[in-house]
C-alpha cells in the first residue's frame, strides 16, 4: 500500500503501540483486498459485546487500554453497536454472573480508549446519520448497508476490530464500497408488488439478499410504488445484508445515488423477478410450529414510531408468554416519557434497552429460560437463530402480541 | 499432487484435512463455538465439527460477529486450521487477521468442487497457493 509520511510514523511507533497496532492490523486487510491508499473516516461504529468477544477479545482491548493516558483513543467520533446485555434486566434474562462481568470489563476498556458508548445498531435513526459521500467505518451489517444505501455513505463491513482500528487510526483501507466503481448496481431486481409491513419488508430483503449471494453484489431494486420509510428500509437492508451479506442496494428515485436507473447502471444487467409468493415462501419455510415460548422485536432494535405501534397493540391486552421489546438506550427515555414502556409492560412484555437479543447470549438465555420457539417479525432475527438453537418464526407484529397473548402464532 | 492459485491471501502456511461444503459461513449464525461443530441444522455441515480442519466454502455470509470470535475461538483452540473460499467479505478478511487464521480466498473455477472433502491440503499464503497433497 501507498503509505503517507504520517502512516510512516504511525507504524514506526512514534504515536505510540496503540495506533501501531491498529495501523498494523488495516495493512494486513488493505494488502489483502489490494487496497491502494487509506481513506480519511469521519466516524466509526464497533461491534463488541462480550458474547464475539470472548475473554480473549477483551483481554486484547484491556490491553489496549492498558497504555499510557493520552495514546490510547480514538481520534474520531466512535461510537458502540448494542452490549451483551441490559444490566436491568440481566436477572430476567437469566444471563450469569461471569457473562455480566465480561461485559463489564469491555465496557471500562472501551471507555478507556474514548469510544462514546451508544449501544445501538440504528445510530442513523438516533446519533449521527452519515451524508452523501461520507467516508466511514461502520460496524453491524445492517447501519451499513442503510448508510451505503439510503444515506449514500461510504463503508465496507468493518468488524469490530477493524471499526475499532479506524476509530485510533481515523482512515480505512480504500478498498471495495470506497470506490465508485464498486457501488454499481450488478443485479436488477424487478419487484412486483409493495411490502405492507416491516415482516414483509424484511421477507423481501431477505429474498434478494438470497438471490445476491455475496458481499460484492449490489441489487438494484424497481417496482415499488412508493418511497418506504426509514423503518421499512431499516428491516429491509438488514435481512438483505444478514441473508447475503450484501452491503448496498439502489432503488431508483429514492436512494440518493440513483436518482434514475442509468446513474448505477449504465449497462444492462441480469435481471431477476421477486413476487409476493416468493416472501410467502420465505415466511412459510420458518413456521415449523404452532406453539410460541417468546415473541422478541429486536435486530435491528426498535426506534420510537416501532414502540409506539406495539405499545397501541399491547395497550388491555395481558400476555400469557414472555414478550421483549429490544430498543436503543437514545430511544427507552422517550419511550418512558411518552408511557409506551408502561403499556407494553403492563400487559407482560419487558422493554429492553442498549442490546440486541442475538448479541446477549441467546443460547444461553433459551436454556437458562427454556425458550425454544419464538417468534418475531424480524426477517434478520430468525436468519441469525436457527444456529443458536430456536425455532425461530417470522409474523406481523400484530400477529406476534396475538401470539404473546394466546401463546399460539394463527 | 494439484496446485491452486488464490487472489487474496492472508497468514502464514499450514496443513491439514479439509471439510467442504458448497454452503456459506458466518461464525455467529452457523457455529456452536463451544463444542467447535456446525449448529444452524439447514447448513450442509451441520453438526459436523470443524476444529482443526481446513474449512473449504462457498463464501462468507451474515454479520461483523466473526471477526471477534475467530480470535477467540483460537485463543481456546477450537477453531479451524485455515479457510478456503470462493468468495469472503470483508468480516472474514478481518477476522483471519485478528485471529491469525490462514486464508485464501478466490480460484478460477469453483474452489468447492475442486477439492474433494477430507483431502490432504497444504496452504502457502505468501504465495497464494493450495496445493492438495493428497486426496
Amino acid at each position: 500500500m501507498r503509505l503517507s509520511e504520517e502512516e510512516r510514523d504511525i507504524l514506526a511507533g512514534k504515536l505510540g503501540p496503540v495506533p501501531r497496532l491498529a495501523l498494523e492490523h488495516q495493512v494486513k486487510v488493505g494488502e489483502f483486498f489490494g487496497a491502494e491508499d487509506f481513506v480519511a473516516v469521519t466516524q466509526a461504529h464497533v461491534m463488541a459485546d462480550s458474547e464475539s468477544l470472548g475473554e480473549a477479545g477483551v483481554r486484547w482491548l484491556e490491553g489496549l487500554a492498558a497504555a499510557k493516558e493520552g495514546r490510547r483513543r480514538v481520534r474520531i467520533p466512535t461510537i458502540t453497536d448494542p452490549r451483551g446485555t441490559d444490566f436491568a434486566k440481566a436477572a430476567f434474562l437469566g444471563q450469569t454472573r461471569a457473562m455480566l462481568s465480561l461485559e463489564e470489563r469491555a465496557i471500562a476498556a472501551l471507555v478507556k480508549l474514548g469510544l462514546m458508548m451508544t449501544d445501538t445498531c440504528i445510530n442513523y435513526q438516533t446519533v449521527q446519520p452519515a451524508t452523501l459521500g461520507e467516508h466511514v467505518a461502520f460496524g453491524d451489517t445492517g447501519v451499513v448497508i442503510y448508510s451505503n444505501s439510503v444515506c449514500g455513505a461510504r463503508s465496507n463491513f468493518e468488524g469490530g476490530p477493524s471499526a475499532l482500528a479506524a476509530g485510533l487510526t481515523g482512515r480505512t483501507p480504500r478498498y471495495g464500497f470506497h470506490l465508485e466503481a464498486q457501488r454499481r448496481a450488478t443485479l436488477a431486481v424487478r419487484v412486483d408488488f409493495t411490502p405492507r409491513s416491516l415482516n414483509e419488508w424484511g421477507a423481501l430483503g431477505g429474498v434478494i439478499g438470497r438471490l445476491a449471494g455475496n458481499y460484492w453484489a449490489v441489487p438494484l431494486v424497481e417496482g415499488l410504488e412508493a418511497s418506504p420509510g426509514s423503518d421499512a428500509l431499516k428491516h429491509f437492508g438488514a435481512a438483505m445484508a444478514s441473508f447475503g451479506s450484501s452491503a448496498l442496494f439502489h432503488m431508483p428515485g429514492v436512494t440518493p445515488e440513483a436518482r434514475r436507473r442509468g446513474d448505477v447502471a449504465p449497462d444492462p444487467l441480469p435481471q431477476v423477478g421477486v413476487t409476493r409468493a416468493d416472501i410467502e415462501s420465505l415466511e412459510k419455510s420458518y413456521r415449523k410450529e404452532e406453539g410460541v415460548d417468546v415473541v422478541v422485536f429486536s435486530a435491528p432494535q426498535l426506534s420510537l414510531v416501532e414502540l409506539a405501534g406495539l405499545a397501541a397493540q399491547c395497550d388491555g391486552r395481558r400476555f400469557a408468554i414472555p414478550l421483549l421489546a429490544v430498543t436503543s438506550p437514545q430511544v427507552k427515555p422517550d419511550a418512558d416519557r411518552m408511557g409506551y414502556t408502561t403499556k407494553i409492560e403492563a400487559a407482560g412484555g419487558t422493554v429492553l434497552s442498549g442490546m440486541c437479543f442475538y448479541q446477549s447470549y441467546a443460547r444461553e438465555i433459551a436454556q437458562a429460560k427454556g425458550w425454544k420457539r419464538l417468534a418475531t417479525n424480524s426477517a434478520k432475527l430468525v436468519n441469525v437463530l436457527g444456529g443458536y438453537g430456536y425455532v425461530p418464526m417470522l409474523a406481523s407484529m400484530e400477529q406476534c402480541v396475538d401470539a404473546a397473548c394466546s401463546g399460539r402464532l394463527e | 499432487m494439484t496446485e491452486l492459485f488464490a487472489r487474496h491471501a492472508i497468514g502464514s502456511p499450514v496443513s491439514g484435512a479439509a471439510l467442504v461444503a458448497r454452503d456459506g459461513f458466518s461464525a455467529r449464525y452457523d457455529l456452536d463455538r463451544a463444542r467447535g461443530t456446525f449448529s444452524r441444522p439447514a447448513h450442509q455441515l451441520a453438526g459436523q465439527s470443524y476444529v482443526g480442519r481446513v474449512l473449504v466454502l462457498d463464501t462468507a455470509k451474515g454479520g461483523v460477529a466473526s471477526a471477534w470470535m475467530l480470535h477467540d475461538m483460537a485463543a481456546r483452540g477450537v477453531a479451524p486450521l485455515a479457510l478456503v473460499f470462493n468468495s469472503v467479505n470483508p468480516i472474514l478478511a478481518q477476522g483471519a487477521a485478528f485471529g491469525g487464521i490462514p486464508l485464501l480466498a478466490g480460484f478460477d473455477g469453483d474452489i468447492t468442487a475442486l477439492v474433494p472433502n477430507g483431502s490432504r491440503l497444504a496452504l502457502d499464503p505468501s504465495r497464494r497457493l493450495l496445493m492438495i497433497v493428497e486426496t
